[in-house]
């Protein structure tokens, strides 16, 4: 639809560095117009900040509470990437015993399932019961964070291709070369694609774990601090959390979209010439 | 007739799949040393499952595959599939060292034999190579590399060329025709082609529809080597059409009761 109106076919490569271009340039457009907007009304209709604060003051308020928050953000980091550490760990370690067991599998993943779609905000206040705080915030991580590794690894590991697993065997191979040499190098891009949407999860369950914990807790995470924050009434430093937290979960997946593209450079996104 | 000699005797060999699919029945054939023998027939035939009960990866329903010296040890076969069947994540030496790899060997002991099958099909400059970079007749040439690293005394080949252009099939098939003469080792083709069978063999048996047996066999009588004259003579042409003959008859035989 977009090629009909456009005056003539642009040559392939043009087209696609222009698009490029065009696909950062315009979402910083957007975040400049809405906030110099978000701004304009604040100043005209003199907003008090305890009702809606100005983007420059949410700015201020980063700089300002700086200390306390930049220590927060360490926190639910360190939460975010523990969890997604054992996320990893326990969902490549269920998908094995899965792929070795029928019998695990259909007695386990009903499960797994049911751990997923439960809100994992109704589950954050009875960890919290429990268990210690730091070991409730790490399981809600967990438990939001490790079924995307499960189910992609699970799916990895049965798209195997069969011909190989049969040249495997036609030349003896034991069954942990058969998993090591074969079906983990096989699954690695799916369960990378699985870690990359754990990633933002296991943020989430952090914080949700966090605000659930609230003032019961002693917890300093980002989360906490925006609760905290809010009990206050200090607007301003709710969203300056809030602004922490997005960016943090864009850097996460940006990381680990990362971690990916290197991994599969040679094999998946191979832009290399044959060396010839 | 054929093999008076031979290395491997297929004796009433069946196979019932678990769907109930009576894929072979009472199939009997030999295959003598230093053979090139292809196997003909309509697609869905039993020509794969033959080749599978061959190599071990298949066992049979009744009948017995007999090595005439003794049970075959994985490291005398080499068996390439139709797909290049490649490990996307491993370079072209990797790939071809897989089978030396599974029996334990080094990279560093592996590596002379890699490079002399790289070398046999052409490709001993690709070895950094990753399989998304090469070209479907270049994977082929990796897959039957990696299946002579071990020096096998088998090459059993499922329909390799079946996906290939005509000018990288013929190109293969010259190439396939002097690894098994340097080879001096015994060749089972499954094919389709009737041109790529006749083209190839020493021996050409020919299957019926399901449930799969032997139907006919021949002898293509051509000296070796054979290259582009034999393509175009006049003698090929009559084989071919011979051939082409025993399949349409083998087409359309019922399966004896
Ligand atoms: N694993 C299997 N389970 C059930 N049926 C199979 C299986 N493998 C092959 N078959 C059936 O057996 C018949 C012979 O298959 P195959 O040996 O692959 O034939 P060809 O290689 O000659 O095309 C076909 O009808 C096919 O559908
Ligand atoms: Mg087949």
């Amino acid at each position: 639809m977009m090629n009909a109106a456009a005056p003539g076919p642009l040559p392939g490569a043009v087209r696609s560095r222009r698009d490029s271009v065009l696909r950062v340039l315009l979402p910083v457009f957007t975040l400049v117009a809405g906030a110099l907007v978000w701004e304009a009304v604040v100043r005209v209709k003199a907003i008090p900040p305890y009702v809606l604060p100005a983007p420059s003051l949410v700015l201020a308020t980063l700089v300002s509470d700086g200390a306390i928050l930049w220590s927060s953000l360490l926190a639910t980091l360190a939460t975010t990437f523990q969890g997604l550490a054992l996320a990893l760990v326990g969902g490549v370690g269920l998908a094995l015993l899965f792929s070795r067991s029928r019998l695990v599998e259909y007695s386990l993943y009903p499960y797994a399932v049911i751990l997923q779609v439960t809100p994992v905000i109704a589950i954050a206040p009875l960890l919290l019961v429990y268990l210690p705080q730091h070991a409730a915030v790490l399981a809600c991580a967990w438990i939001v964070a490790f079924f995307p590794v499960l189910a992609n690894t699970t799916l990895g590991l049965a798209s195997v291709d069969r011909n190989l697993i049969e040249l495997f065997r036609l030349y003896g191979a034991t069954r942990s070369q058969i998993l090591f040499t074969l079906k983990l190098p096989a699954a690695l891009p799916h369960m990378l694609g699985g870690l990359r949407i754990a990633g933002g999860l296991a943020l989430i369950g952090a914080v949700v774990a966090e605000i659930a914990a609230g003032s019961a807790g002693a917890g300093s995470g980002l989360a906490y601090r925006i609760a905290e924050a809010g009990y206050r009434l200090n607007i301003p430093r709710m969203f300056a959390a809030l602004l922490l937290l997005s960016v943090t979960g864009v850097v996460i997946f940006a990381l680990l979209s990362a971690l990916s593209r290197f991994l599969l450079r040679r094999w998946h996104e191979s832009e290399l010439a044959p060396g010839a | 007739m054929q093999s008076e000699n031979p290395a491997v005797a297929l004796c009433g060999i069946g196979k019932v799949f678990e769907s109930g699919v009576v894929a072979l029945d009472r199939l009997d054939f030999n295959v003598g040393r230093r053979e090139f023998v292809s196997v003909l027939g309509p697609s869905g035939c039993g020509k794969s499952t033959a080749l599978r009960i061959i190599a071990g990866l298949a066992a049979p329903t009744s009948g017995e595959v007999v090595w005439t010296e003794g049970a075959a040890p994985a490291r005398r076969i080499g068996f390439v599939f139709q797909e290049p069947t490649l490990m996307p994540w491993a370079n072209v030496a990797a790939n071809v060292r897989l089978p030396l790899k599974l029996a334990g060997m080094s990279a560093r002991d592996a590596a002379p034999a890699v490079a002399a099958a790289l070398a046999r099909v052409g490709l001993a400059d690709m070895a950094g190579a990753y399989p998304r970079e090469l070209s479907g007749g270049m994977k082929m040439r990796v897959s039957i590399a990696r299946a002579l690293v071990t020096q096998p005394q088998f090459l059993l080949l499922d329909e390799p060329f079946a996906a290939l252009d005509e000018i990288t099939r013929f190109r293969l098939n010259d190439d396939l025709l002097g690894v098994w003469q340097t080879m001096g080792g015994t060749v089972v083709f499954v094919t389709h082609s009737v041109f790529e069978s006749v083209f190839l063999s020493s021996r050409i048996v020919v299957m019926t529809p399901r449930p799969g047996r032997i139907y006919d066999e021949m002898l293509i009588d051509a000296p070796y080597p054979r290259d582009d004259a034999f393509r175009t003579s006049a003698a090929y042409a009559a084989y071919c059409r011979q051939v082409s003959g025993i399949l349409h008859a083998a087409m359309s035989a019922e399966a004896a009761p």
